[in-house]
């Protein structure tokens, strides 16, 4: 059974902004019924240019219906460039999180809005241009490489919790694994770019990662038997391996992004992502 | 979620029956011993153990001596089949079906990393009512063909498949012929004596009243069998491991009462099963039965209720206590619905809101009509919230250019 918080239960038992509007404002429709879940999103805008009003209408499991009733209700209130700027992780943290299986299904939520958005401003929806990558489930490069972004995604796995693409025959994966090659190469270089105008030098930034290391994260391993070393710092990117128990941890990957990357966004920066370095 | 249960979901697993709770307790506590032993202390459980032995025996129709005990229906499942192709090893080639479930499925999809040779796998298609064409499995057979390996009911549909005369021919050419009768054993009457082409066929406890953690492997004698689990001198060293002692006499103890109960199974069960069904087909508009009509098992039955989801449908259903499955892709994790209803071309639609039914003899009249009053306004709101809905010629939403070619 599946672990929904109490909000993706309200929502799903309760829903919120049911219904079409009329003539309205902007109209997106995403989905199928063959893939399992679809959603159609409309709103009308008002005289201020704030959403004066939002509906839905899903077809899917209780998480696609409780991310869209989220939806309407996140979106009320808000002009469009605002609006834009809401990503399928805020959808997923209003309702107290969802899990990793069902990320799609707030993707589905967002790509619905920029398709109303779209639709309103009478462009065409701007992910929908790039290239098919999945076939089964139509997903394309350009959905795939900003979840991998977005969200930090690192394995096919995720790619597909995330956006479906390669959840149906698998012929897609190879070509996943380069987007994600890609997106992480870039990600790279962009900070790279960016790192001069940050206050931090990269002295500084070692130095205080060392610092939150040895600290806090090793003294909180060493208790469970493990322990972590600290190998490179490259950009935004912090390579380390993990020592001890940690390696043979079915949990590592959890402790690493949850409590590792975490610890050290809190402590030194906000952009830093923390990646393990195998052996 | 309230105190009430409404239990149909019977081909999960079952409710081990009170009396054989009562029967396994002393095994827990004053009957302790190993029936290895030399003492009379632990000779006694070895009395039991041949009671319950000659119990499983009787319900299918076999000898004691052609039961052996395991730890589940997967492992029976293979035990069999890796058995087989130890005795043939010059034969690669296996037929099965597109519907097994997964311990025939992925083991024989897997097969070549396991015994580190090439094999040749057939998967049999199925009808739209998910029934096998024996004339197409009579082509499929080969010289190179070391075993047949196919369900005796689907555990999704209840579909029963024709396995005495698929076994018939399959003896006629020489080639084994294994059964996975998980789902079949205590539903309707089994009889390896008149069946007599079977050699391998699988039984798990938990689907009959027994509890989870056991299951039997019958062999029939004279078959080349060769162990999967290596040790001492157990089950005449056709597997080895200390007996699940107390498992064994719970399940010898409810294979005594499916023998007793076969009737009521296929009259009373089977007729609630059918104001089930019926009530809900006539109930909601846009429904329609997944399976062969009559040749199914008494106790299961599979619906599909368009322009909705399953999961959802569950959900709902929860709230109320009524327990059932589905099979949507979103219940299992997996994003396409289950392979059962799309080898039988179950379109989408009709897929992703399929909901099972399975019931024992544990269920009763009223609850049947409490699922009868409580489903139908549970798709009517599921369906108000679908953007399918309303359309006459409902299709295809927004930009997607999901294909699904499944």
């Amino acid at each position: 059974m599946w672990d929904y918080t109490d909000k993706v239960k309200d929502h799903f038992l309760n829903p919120r902004n049911v219904g079409d509007i009329q003539e309205p404002s902007g109209k997106g429709e995403v989905g199928s019924l063959a893939c399992g879940d679809a959603l159609t999103l409309t709103f009308r805008l008002g005289d201020d240019g704030k959403i004066e009003d939002a509906k839905f209408k899903t077809f899917g499991c209780a998480s696609a219906i409780a991310s869209s009733s989220a939806l309407t209700e996140m979106i009320k209130g808000l002009t469009l460039d605002e609006a834009e700027k809401i990503t399928n992780e805020d959808i997923a943290e209003y309702l107290g999180g969802l899990p990793k299986e069902k990320m799609h299904c707030s993707v589905m939520g967002r790509e619905a809005l920029e398709a109303a958005i779209a639709n309103y401003r009478g462009v065409p929806l701007p992910m929908a241009q790039g290239d098919l990558v999945c076939e089964c489930f139509g997903v394309t490069d350009l959905e795939i490489k900003r979840a991998i972004l977005e969200s930090n995604l690192k394995t096919v796995e995720e790619v597909t919790n995330f956006t479906k693409a390669g959840g149906g025959c698998g012929n897609c994966h190879e070509r996943i694994e380069e987007l994600i090659l890609e997106v992480r190469k870039e990600a790279r270089e962009v900070t790279k770019d960016e790192a001069a105008p940050r206050k931090l030098t990269n002295i500084q930034k070692i130095k205080m990662i060392e610092d939150v290391l040895e600290r806090e994260i090793r003294p909180a391993l060493k208790k469970d038997g493990g322990d972590i070393e600290l190998i490179d710092v490259d950009g935004d990117f912090v390579m380390v391996s993990l020592r001890g128990a940690c390696v043979s941890c079915a949990a590592s990957q959890t402790t690493l992004k949850d409590y590792v990357e975490r610890k050290l966004r809190e402590q030194v920066l906000e952009s830093l992502i923390v990646e393990e370095v195998k052996k | 979620m309230s105190t009430k249960v409404v239990y149909m979901d019977n081909n999960a697993t079952t409710r081990v029956a009170p009396e054989v709770l009562e029967t396994m307790l002393p095994y827990f506590s004053d009957l302790y011993g190993n029936p290895s032993s030399m003492h009379t202390f632990g000779g006694q459980v070895g009395d039991a153990l041949k009671e319950a032995r000659e119990q499983i025996a009787d319900l299918v129709g076999a000898s004691a001596d052609e039961i052996i005990f395991t730890s589940c229906g997967t492992e029976s499942d293979s035990t069999a089949i890796l058995s087989a192709l130890q005795a043939f090893p010059e034969k690669r080639h296996i037929v099965t079906t597109r519907v097994e479930h997964p311990a025939v499925k992925n083991l024989c999809e897997n097969i070549d990393n396991l015994t580190g040779h090439k094999h040749k796998i057939t998967q049999l298609p199925v009808d739209r009512e998910g029934m096998i064409d024996l004339q197409r499995y009579e082509d499929s057979l080969t010289d190179d063909t070391a075993i047949v390996s196919v369900m005796w009911a689907n555990n999704e549909t209840g579909v029963i498949f024709p396995i005495a005369a698929m076994a018939e021919i399959a003896k006629s050419r020489g080639i084994l012929f294994h059964t996975d009768a998980v789902q079949a054993v205590g539903k309707i009457p089994i009889d390896l004596k008149k069946t007599s082409s079977i050699d391998f066929l699988s039984v798990s406890g938990h689907k009959l009243h027994a509890p989870k953690g056991i299951g039997v492997l019958y062999v029939r004698r004279g078959t080349p069998y060769a162990p999967f689990l290596i040790g001492g001198h157990q089950e005449h060293g056709r597997r080895g491991g200390t007996e699940n002692v107390a498992s064994i006499i719970g399940l010898g103890k409810a294979c005594a009462l499916a023998g007793d109960r076969l009737q009521e199974e296929n009259t009373r069960v089977k007729a609630m099963r059918d104001t089930l069904e019926n009530g809900l087909l006539e109930k909601i508009s846009h429904s329609m039965l997944n399976g062969h009509k009559t040749e199914r098992l008494p106790n299961t039955t599979s619906v599909s209720f368009e322009f909705v989801e399953g999961e959802a449908i569950l959900l709902h259903l929860d709230r109320f206590g009524i327990c059932a499955s589905s099979g949507s892709a979103c219940t299992s994790g997996s994003l396409e619905p289950s392979h059962v209803l799309r080898a039988m071309g179950v379109p989408f639609t009709a897929a992703h809101g399929s909901i099972r039914f399975s019931l024992s003899v544990y269920n009763n009249e009223e609850e049947v009509e409490f699922i009868l009053d409580k489903l139908p306004p549970i798709i009517g709101n599921l369906r108000e919230l679908s953007p399918f809905w309303k359309g006459e010629h409902p299709g295809k939403v927004g930009s997607s250019q999901c294909k699904c070619v499944c």
